[in-house]
């Protein structure tokens, strides 16, 4: 059982920078950025084969570098080439298809057998006893939560909250909304490609799948954390994205040990969930007006 | 401050919607001076704003603020000196971010010396605090809520100190009170002239209110087809009756001024 709460622990952890990634796209820039699921993989083909070349740190940043590059590819689909935003990204994500598998030397995985890893440096340090993994991804995470807490509370940050927040007024300031949506989506594909970064050297393997479906997963982590915080400050939204991640990878390990539901309808019942409650405010709303009409027709005698 | 020369605008060159909104119009504006702007439909008074602004590049002439070329800067390179305001209140502020961070990109923005990761400090709080409680809402007591609860007047008000808070080469107000009502309209007006005149700040602003016209401020312009027909100021304009002014317009244009919304009050 411990077992289990550590690797939900752990996973939950590295899983929530993906989830800090689409606050920053979904919740602060208001695009669905879909180049989230071939990010995620460019980051860990990058990492594990810097890793696989003796050099993990290097990998870690590597991929950072490249998962803001694919970032601005996108943004620069939408904001300078008039792509919808949306197409923009799975553009971005179809044609990060190849570049992952050449990251990879054009195999769909790559494993690491006795090479370093950033996690077998800090195991041979002796820190953080059985608890290394754990200790060196909460530092990492924390201090990406922080980073971006930071960040949106600086002129830039302002300047791309106010990008997402109202177009109008940020086309009457001296704000360019083409630079600030390139801007935060660099940052933010950065944060998955380190998502996939740590997952690849922490598993010592990249896969062309590992991240089908991971920007749904990204969300619904978000908005468990929501649900249970609020909305609010970025410092909130940050504990609310690791709590969520945390509680998600905590149900996911449950129904795999358990198998209350078979696990190969996890995914289904995940996008049902981001479904629901993305559709929430609407059906609320209906429901409402629904009410609304059938009381007034009641009074008429209808 | 400002300096329009022979600027000329049409808009659909070449289609059968083709629209000269803007003719040779010259204006050069002093600095502190404060000019209300009135004119019929279609006059070209919101063009003339969105040429100073930058919405769009001049087909012809050349615009100067504060004695550089802006003639050619994209609109987000020339706002650092411009302040805007338009007639909807909810256009000028960010309803999920809070007063406070809505004022502190304002101030970041337009203050010199500031680099992308700057942040607002203690002092700067304090700064804004002041200049809210100028505003007599009772926002400086609310500085952590969002903007979105705040009503029409109470944003529009937001909107002009954030406008000014770092005081601008010019200020262009495009029928700013318009949308709110009558009690709410008249307070953002004693504001906007307090601020003005507080901080000598050049102004334009279009109005339909043809008393608005001649109370405020110290110039009036009036528009028509693309050009300014009349332009009073000083002893002039201090003797006018609005009588005056619609025979000078027609005397000006050749007709009779036209807006529907137009208020002779």
């Amino acid at each position: 059982m411990l077992f289990i709460a550590q690797t939900a622990l752990e996973l939950g952890f590295v899983y929530a920078l993906v989830s800090m990634a689409l606050y920053l796209s979904y919740r602060v820039l208001d695009i669905a950025d879909l180049t989230t699921d071939a990010s995620f993989v460019l980051g860990a083909a990058v990492s594990v084969a810097f890793a696989a070349k003796g050099h993990p740190v290097i990998g870690i940043f590597a991929a950072m570098t490249a998962g803001s590059l694919a970032g601005s590819v996108t943004a620069v689909l939408q904001t300078k080439m008039g792509v919808p935003s949306i197409l923009a990204g799975i553009i971005t994500n179809t044609g990060l298809y190849t570049i992952n598998l050449l990251a990879m030397g054009w195999s769909s995985n790559l494993s690491l057998l006795k090479q370093k890893t950033i996690f077998t440096m800090l195991r041979d340090t002796g820190i953080g006893g059985n608890w290394y993994e754990f200790l060196l991804i909460s530092v990492i995470v924390i201090l990406a939560a922080l980073f971006l807490i930071w960040f949106l509370s600086t002129r830039l940050g302002l300047s791309i909250r106010a990008t997402g927040d109202n177009k109008d007024m940020v086309s009457a300031s001296s704000i360019n909304p083409g630079g600030m949506i390139t801007i935060g989506l660099c940052i933010a594909n950065a944060y998955t490609a380190l998502s996939g970064a740590v997952v690849g050297q922490m598993q010592k393997a990249a896969d062309i799948n590992s991240g089908t479906g991971i920007v749904v997963v990204g969300l619904a982590c978000l908005i468990i954390g929501e649900t249970i915080f609020g909305k609010g400050k970025a410092s909130k939204s940050m504990v609310a994205v690791i709590v969520g991640s945390v509680i998600y990878r905590l149900i996911y390990a449950i129904v795999l040990k358990t198998a209350i539901v078979p696990i190969e309808c996890l995914k289904l019942v995940t996008a049902t969930i981001v479904a629901l409650a993305i559709a929430a405010p609407t059906m609320k709303n209906k429901a409402k007006l629904n009410k609304q009409k059938t009381d007034s027709m009641k009074r008429r005698g209808i | 401050m400002l300096k329009i020369n022979n600027i000329s605008k049409t808009f659909n060159t070449g289609t059968i919607n083709e629209k000269v909104a803007v003719k040779n119009l010259s204006l050069h504006m002093s600095e502190g001076e404060f000019a209300t702007i009135i004119g019929s439909n279609g006059a070209g008074k919101s063009t003339l704003f969105n040429a100073i602004a930058g919405s769009f590049i001049v087909d012809e002439g050349s615009v100067f603020l504060g004695g550089e070329d802006v003639t050619f800067y994209p609109d987000y390179k020339r706002s650092k000196e411009i302040g805007r305001l338009f007639q909807d209140p909810l256009k000028g502020t960010a309803p999920n971010m809070t007063i406070e961070e809505n004022l502190a990109l304002a101030y970041l923005r337009a203050g010199k010396g500031f680099s992308p990761f700057s942040r607002i400090s203690k002092s700067d709080r304090e700064f804004f605090a002041h200049h809210l409680e100028l505003l007599g809402m009772g926002l400086e007591e609310r500085m952590n809520q969002p903007v979105g609860l705040l009503s029409g007047g109470q944003r529009q008000a937001l909107t002009l100190l954030m406008a000014t808070i770092v005081p601008p080469k010019i200020l262009l107000l495009d029928e700013h009170t318009a949308a709110l009502d009558p009690k709410t309209a008249e307070k953002v007006l004693e504001l906007t002239e307090d601020i003005v005149s507080r901080n000598n700040i050049t102004c334009l602003m279009i109005t339909h209110n043809m008393t608005q016209a001649l109370s405020l401020g110290n110039r009036t312009l009036m528009m028509n087809e693309g050009n300014i027909v009349f332009d009073v100021s000083g002893e002039e304009r201090k003797n006018m009756s609005i009588n005056d002014l619609l025979i000078k317009f027609r005397e000006g244009a050749g007709q009779d001024l036209d807006n529907d919304r137009i208020l002779l009050s």
